[in-house]
């Protein structure tokens, strides 16, 4: 198939076949980082080309593609990936969560439980988590391959020691199947737990690095921690201020220019849903 | 035979070349538990190299390193698998460089420099490693105050200080350093020396300590080997070697020291 004079997907069928050996290894291997020959696309790095090169690698023509940028399907990056894939792939698109068969992301995962089918694409900027201590690729190498972690409880212990908790709030460091050491890209660590055990696949693209890395259906991940400092997701005094939620991510947007502020659901997606029951359930 | 019959290093005719030349060639020696062994020789004799070849850090290309673990008995440790040749250096091995910024991180604070190789090796509360990182700072006489301080802001001294105890908290059987108190004033030095010896004793550790100052294992070295051109030339206890040296060159090295 050619869409507006683009291969399929904007890719080359051999590029697509690399990167779809790449992700088979990936997923094979949880939470392993495969590198993989990189292919120019039309967008600087900043714009999520590790996603998109996995986007573009699994998408087929009956998928239904949704787009999200901190939590919302109307950014412009997540506007402007959504029309890429709609013109050079023809498919369709959603800001539904449940309708979705891809869900390509930044910075969130959907507060509505992913299930069994649906394939969670990450943008990824920085792929390595021991690379903040460890310079070296070949040291950083040889520290995944003898399991040699203990520099990412080191990272932990600054946060207590610094401010009495652990601060790390995104891109929160995990260990996935109990054994390969992950960066989750930067999404709040609130979202941590639904990486674990969670029915949908999930892939994580690095574009500037060239790594793709994966967490199978139902595997364990697990979020760093102490004994005496477990692990704890942000929580929040109030609810969505739209939707009342109050088991969602917030976000703190500014409503005036007196510096008036309320907290409102990230995912946009969500929070609609949940307003349109209630005035659903308020007409009723 | 058990253990104690038996040195905790066992060191045969250990060669290494860079390209044609020996760094260091058919070196051989014991160490004993809380021996203390000096290696002496002037800058380029081999020393260094040596020392990475005891240390599992440069494979010899003759020769043997044998270990006594504390459990496993006798290992050459190059036939050891690199994770466990790693794990080693983590536990029952110690290295103090000269240079500090080899030996530490500079970026995280002295707590967890100390504190790493408890997390390297499972440690998982965070109470406990702390407790363990102010009582190793404590021992190594730096001011508990500077736990969360990075070691950029230390002194030459402390710095070499926290070096050590980043090594000893994990009780390690041999510590190996090199030129330990290289570029430290006369009198941070001896602060040191001091400090080193007590450590030493209590602990009844074992080290191998390569300098090219002969009043260092003077105070420290139970023992001497003393190098030239990579070859051992003269070894025995040190207060012979050094008071009655017998071959040519350790006459040179010692009369040199007097004269200085
Ligand atoms: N990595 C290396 N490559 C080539 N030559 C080396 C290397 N390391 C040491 N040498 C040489 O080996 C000899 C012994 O060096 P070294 O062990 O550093 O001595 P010392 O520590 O006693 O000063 C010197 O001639 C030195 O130039
Ligand atoms: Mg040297
Ligand atoms: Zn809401």
């Amino acid at each position: 198939m050619n869409t507006g004079g683009y291969n399929f997907a904007y890719l080359d069928e051999q590029t697509k076949r690399m990167l779809r050996r790449t992700i088979l290894k990936a997923v094979a291997i949880p939470g392993y980082q495969v590198p993989f020959g990189d292919r120019e696309m039309p967008m600087p790095h900043g714009w999520g080309t590790g996603g998109i090169q996995v986007t573009a690698a699994i998408i087929g023509p009956d998928d239904v593609l949704k787009v999200i940028d901190q939590g919302a399907d109307d950014t412009t990056n997540a506007v402007s990936i959504r029309k890429f894939f709609a013109k050079t792939a023809g498919v369709a698109t959603t800001t539904r969560t449940e309708d979705a068969t891809i869900v390509q992301t930044r910075h969130r995962i959907p507060e509505k439980p992913l299930h069994e089918g649906q394939i969670l694409v990450y943008q990824v900027p920085i792929p390595e988590p021991l690379r903040w201590l460890e310079p070296r690729e070949t040291e950083t190498r040889k520290m995944h391959a003898l399991s040699e972690y203990g520099i990412m409880h080191v990272r932990l212990y600054e946060d207590i020691a610094t401010h009495g908790r652990i601060a790390t709030s995104y891109d929160y460091p995990v260990q996935v199947n109990d054994r390969y050491m992950m960066r989750p890209s930067p999404i709040p660590k609130f979202d941590n737990p639904k990486m674990d055990m969670n029915p949908a696949l999930q892939l994580f693209g690095a574009g500037r690095e060239k790594r793709i890395y994966a967490v199978p259906p139902y595997t364990k991940v697990k979020s760093l921690d102490f004994d005496d400092y477990p692990f704890e997701v942000q929580s929040w005094d109030q609810s969505c201020a739209l939707c009342g939620a109050g088991d969602s991510f917030l976000d703190e947007i500014i409503t005036s220019d007196r510096g008036d502020r309320m907290f409102v659901c990230s995912d946009s997606d969500y929070c609609q849903d949940r307003q349109a029951a209630r005035s659903k359930e308020a007409a009723e | 035979m058990s253990a104690v019959d038996q040195p905790l290093l066992r060191v045969e005719s250990l060669t290494r070349y860079f390209g044609a030349r020996a760094a260091c060639r058919d070196v051989s020696f014991d160490l004993w538990p809380g021996e203390v062994m000096g290696v002496v020789g002037e800058s380029g004799s081999g020393k260094t190299t040596l020392l990475n070849c005891l240390s599992a850090r440069l494979r010899p290309d003759a020769g043997r390193v044998l270990y006594q673990t504390r459990h496993e008995g006798v290992v050459d440790i190059y036939d050891l698998r690199e994770a466990e040749r790693r794990l080693l250096m983590r536990t029952d091995w110690g290295l103090v460089h000269q240079n500090p910024r080899d030996g530490l991180r500079m970026g995280v604070s002295a707590g967890a420099n100390i504190g790493e190789r408890l997390m390297a090796v499972g440690a998982r509360h965070y109470g406990e490693i702390r407790d363990a990182a102010s009582a190793w700072l404590g021992r190594v006489e730096i001011d508990l105050s500077r736990i969360d301080d990075r070691p950029r802001a230390f002194s030459g001294g402390m710095q070499q200080r926290l070096q050590i105890a980043r090594n000893l908290v994990t009780a390690p059987r041999i510590v190996f350093m090199d030129e330990p108190t290289g570029g430290l004033d006369v009198s941070v030095q001896a602060r040191l020396l001091d400090l080193l010896r007590e450590l030493v004793r209590e602990l009844h550790l074992s080290v191998v300590i390569v300098t090219h100052d002969l009043a260092v294992v003077r105070l420290l070295a139970h023992r001497l080997l003393v190098m030239r051109q990579g070859e051992v030339v003269e070894a025995g206890l040190t207060d012979q070697v050094l008071d009655d040296p017998q071959h040519p060159y350790t006459q040179l090295l010692v009369s040199s020291v007097l004269q200085a």
